[in-house]
């Protein structure tokens, strides 16, 4: 057993890990601290039963990939296996915390039904084969299509879950070798409108903030952020803070009775609007704003262009049309207004609530507009956070697998898709930039009308996770389609493949990848994977070798064969661009705390918080992106961009309030909402195969108001049929604080652990039966929060 | 004796086509989901833009209908339902690209429009048409940005591939 030891920073205790039920004390034992200090350690962990610490052959350093937070975790080796994981007290993001999910998700590692061997489709069924004969399917039929149809046929639909050298080499095969526009991750169901947000305002993705600035913050304000079931961690953090002598006020914005609202409310103010007015009642807090001199006018005139144009946006947004369109009481949107204008360190954080719902990237960019008019930017405390989702998701971004081109290069530059050419050593016209990199929700029109004839799916599940799956399933099924699915386990969307390619995971490669808050982590292979399972790594080399994809000199495209190598490789493609990790290196990364780029020699220690003193990465020849309308989602052409912002200061972009598009009716008198538990990870390919996880949450539910169960006789306990137009999910019914009027479905559950396999046998269980296909026209990131639903008690239902 | 009235009605005309115009892009391209739901929000625009003209028509004498034109309703569902059988063929996408067109053209003509209305009030110095036109005439250009954005992405797929 781990000891009750002392540890850390002198002041500190450490909750013996083991003595803590942490599935029915998710966020362990405080450790008070007050604004300004270290917040002190506390080291988590969880063994297997029966192996004692020093039973542990060796511990070897990594991070969390069950969620987006980069929690520094060790994992425990014994006789080849993995028996348990200890946080890292050294890391500057968990400082020894570990998050449920990672104390007892490593067991999936171990299941029974992990894929072993290659799989490909003969006469219907998926047949087990060597590795040789996969490839060459996977390879030929790419070969045949770039000859028959161009590279305009060819998809590649990627994750959050995978490692930076993954992506970097995938992104170098899709643009470099294949010369496709068609690639993305499940990053554009995630984040995608965190980068674009970023982009709109700063010119440039990257976090500006840092989680450090919970440290100093005198006012948190999170939108659409449950934070403590999706960065739980992060959330301890704040909830020591508000166990110390000064806590900092809490806003939070959310129509569900969160943990988060809850201390809200204690702490602050909770705000629980209508699903779908996002823009309006971000509106309205910016009038409050403007209209009370919040406001750092000298900051906006040294730093920031568009100030005029808000403020006339703002004229129609009194704090009175907000209360009657959001359903908020107009007190409480004063004074959540008051706490952000009177604020001395604001700290902001935002995500799904947001990201996924209507108008997304317009409300996320009002979130950035409040730091700017207010000047809290790259200050202790002064923190902007836009989230991600999902732990590796800044590197898809970075390294181009969402479309982008590598290293936040702008693909409507010339000089930096010329720059990127000289990187790979290729012909620039062999990288796609005619137009925008193709999102997945468009690449899977493609597929639909034929254009697109082969997807390569790696480690995410569409099948499950995609809106509107009647809809997913039918494309995805397709015979013209052929469909490659890369992944650890059988899941829906490889039960629809033609050939399934058994991948590593954590623990069994080596990989560096890169957190919400720029924080980089070394993951080393702890373990063997299992039969004859490959790292994507090797799996996506292995793919361009054989493709026989060169250089402009005849020499192999890919010219690295170890995740170090890459690692090397990725580090030159980033010089002089805004995640410069020029100054970091395996060893560096290896013993000690991650470290945030940019990293380089002048910052040999990484940036704790960017964009200090103004000073932005926005200049025209120098920024990743001109921007999009943010209603149309046209892009801004160059010239249009260096009119307006010749300078490079930060953008302040106006956005006005538009109905959703799927309103509520007799018929569908409900707004569905989607979203997590703390327990599962997306669609529980892991947590649903650790026990404690599973247990902890094993089956769907459908959260609905008191007042709206009470209206229709409804109890705790009585199973629902929830309908929309496009297909129907049977769950039981909790009661929750969730507002009225409002229906909320988790989102993790599928069929793989069911009679129906990858569809629903006789009822739905996936909340994205019930999803409508529509997304956000700036970063083209489904809306899961936007349907209208009905729902009655099934029959026999009543508990 | 200023042409304005003669303006305001060309111009209330060309918004209400264009008006029914995105509406129905949308209903025809249902399928393409992006185009379904931003032509419609856009849609709005005109549609304001055609109340906002009927309200200032009154003070140049001129009787203008401020309800926006309507597209039969029956009509859409059968537009809409005709694309969602017809989704999976690629060669519909020709029809976008056609359609994009016709928006974009209708645009410009909206546009083109506006600045002869605006040049009209500055040379009578009437503040409030110059004004409205000030307003309404940056979401006309957005609305042909939009087009021409559609098809600078959706061209080298419709094109390229069979």
């Amino acid at each position: 057993m781990f000891a009750a030891a002392v540890h850390g920073y002198g002041s500190t205790m450490a909750t013996s890990p083991d003595a803590v039920d942490r599935i029915a004390e998710p966020w362990g034992t405080r450790t008070p601290y007050d604004a300004g200090e270290r917040w002190p350690a506390r080291v988590d962990q969880h063994l297997q039963d029966g192996v004692a610490p020093g039973d542990v052959d060796r511990w070897v350093q990594t991070a969390s990939i069950l969620h987006s937070n980069g929690d520094g975790i060790d994992i425990a080796v014994k006789d080849g296996r993995i028996v348990g994981v200890r946080g890292r007290e050294v890391d500057r993001v968990n400082h020894g915390r570990l998050d449920p999910k990672d104390l007892y998700g490593w067991q999936a590692n171990h299941s029974a039904d992990r894929l072993t061997r290659p799989l490909v489709r003969r006469d219907g069924e998926l047949v087990e084969t060597d590795w040789d004969t996969a490839m060459d399917a996977v390879a030929g039929r790419t070969r045949e299509l770039l000859d028959e149809h161009g590279p305009s046929s060819i998809g590649f639909y990627t994750s959050g879950q995978l490692f930076l050298e993954e992506y970097y080499t995938l992104g170098l095969i899709g643009h470099g070798g294949i010369g496709t526009n068609h690639m993305d991750g499940n990053t554009r169901l995630c984040t995608a409108t965190a980068a674009e947000a970023l982009k709109e305002s700063f010119g440039c993705d990257g976090q500006p903030g840092s989680y450090t600035d919970i440290d100093h913050a005198d006012v948190i304000a999170l939108y659409g952020h449950n934070m403590a079931e999706t960065q739980v961690v992060l959330w301890t953090r704040i909830l020591d803070r508000l166990e110390g002598s000064d806590p900092p006020a809490l806003v939070c914005v959310d129509p569900r009775l969160t943990p988060v609202a809850r201390a809200a409310r204690e702490h602050g103010v909770h705000l629980a609007p209508r699903p779908g007015t996002n823009v309006m009642l971000m509106n309205a807090l910016l009038r409050e704003l403007f209209d009370n001199g919040w406001v750092d006018q000298e900051y906006v005139d040294a730093h920031a262009v568009g100030f005029d144009e808000l403020e006339k946006q703002l004229a129609d947004y009194t704090v009175e049309r907000a209360a009657e369109v959001c359903d908020v009481p107009a007190d409480d949107l004063r004074r959540a207004a008051r706490l952000i204008g009177t604020a001395e360190r604001l700290l902001s954080t935002v995500l799904q609530g947001f990201y996924q719902s209507h108008q997304a990237t317009a409300a996320a960019v009002q979130v950035n507009n409040i730091h700017i008019v207010r000047g809290m930017l790259g200050r202790p405390g002064c923190g902007l956070l836009q989230m991600n989702g999902q732990p590796t998701a800044e590197n898809t971004r970075e390294c181009g697998a969402d479309g982008d081109l590598p290293a936040f290069r702008n693909w409507s530059n010339d000089d930096h898709v010329n720059d990127l050419a000289r990187v790979w050593n290729i012909d620039p016209m062999q990288i796609p930039h005619y137009t925008a990199p193709t999102h997945l929700m468009q690449m899977m029109r493609y597929v639909e009308d034929g254009s697109i004839r082969f997807l390569y799916v790696s480690c995410t599940n569409p099948a499950v996770s995609l809106p509107e799956l009647r809809r997913i399933r039918s494309i995805l099924s397709q015979e013209r389609l052929f469909l490659v699915v890369q992944d650890i386990f059988l899941s829906e969307t490889a039960q629809l493949a033609d050939v399934v390619l058994p991948a590593a995971t954590w623990g069994e490669k080596t990989g560096t990848f890169t957190n919400a808050d720029r924080t980089v982590h070394l993951s080393e292979k702890a373990v063997e994977p299992p039969g004859e399972a490959r790292s994507d790594l090797d799996i996506f080399i292995d793919y361009a070798h054989r493709l026989g994809l060169k250089d402009k000199d005849g020499a192999p495209l890919v010219k690295w064969s170890t995740p170090e190598e890459a690692f090397e490789a990725w580090k030159e493609c980033t010089r002089g661009r805004p995640c410069d990790y020029t100054g970091l290196s395996y060893d560096k990364l290896r013993g000690g705390s991650g470290v945030q780029w940019p990293c380089n020699d002048e910052n040999p220690d990484g940036i704790e918080r960017l964009y200090a003193d103004g000073r932005f990465w926005a200049a025209p020849d120098y920024c990743e992106s001109y921007g999009r309308d943010l209603v149309t989602g046209a892009p801004v052409e160059p010239q249009e961009y260096k009119a307006l912002n010749p300078d490079g200061k930060a953008v302040i972009k106006a956005a006005e309030y538009l109905p959703p598009h799927e309103l509520v009716s007799e018929e569908h008198p409900f707004q569905l909402i989607t979203g997590r538990t703390i327990y599962h990870f997306h669609t529980r390919t892991k947590t649903g195969r650790a026990p404690e996880l599973r247990a902890a949450a094993p089956e769907v539910w459908v959260e609905v108001s008191e007042s709206d169960a009470a209206d229709r006789g409804w109890q705790e306990g009585d199973e629902l049929r929830i309908t929309t137009s496009r297909g129907e999910v049977a769950a039981r019914l909790r009661i929750t604080g969730v507002r009225r009027g409002v229906l909320f479905l988790p989102f993790h559950y599928g069929y793989w652990d069911e009679p129906g396999g990858h569809e629903p046998a006789e009822h739905g269980r996936a909340a994205n039966e019930l999803t409508m296909t529509d997304w956000d026209p700036a970063s083209k990131q489904p809306l899961f929060k936007t349907a209208a639903a009905h729902a009655v008690l099934a029959e026999g239902g009543a508990r | 004796m200023s042409k304005v009235p003669m303006a305001l009605e060309e111009l209330h005309r060309s918004e209400n086509q264009l008006a029914a115009e995105l509406l129905r892009i949308s209903d025809r391209h249902k399928a393409d989901h992006e185009v379904h739901h931003v032509a419609r929000d856009i849609a709005r625009w005109s549609q304001e833009h055609v109340r906002e003209l009927a309200r200032i028509a009154r003070d140049h004498d001129l009787t203008l209908d401020p309800e926006p034109a309507h597209d039969p309703s029956l009509l859409a569902k059968v537009r809409q339902k005709g694309d969602e059988l017809l989704g999976r063929h690629h060669e519909t996408s020709l029809l976008l690209l056609a359609d994009l067109r016709q928006v974009h053209k209708e645009a410009a003509g909206v546009s083109l429009d506006w600045e002869v209305l605006a040049q009209t009030a500055q040379a009578l110095k009437d503040t409030e048409l110059l004004e409205l036109a000030e307003r309404c005439h940056p979401e006309t250009l957005r609305q042909m940005r939009w087009a021409n954005a559609k098809v600078k992405e959706s061209s080298a797929q419709v094109m390229v591939t069979p």
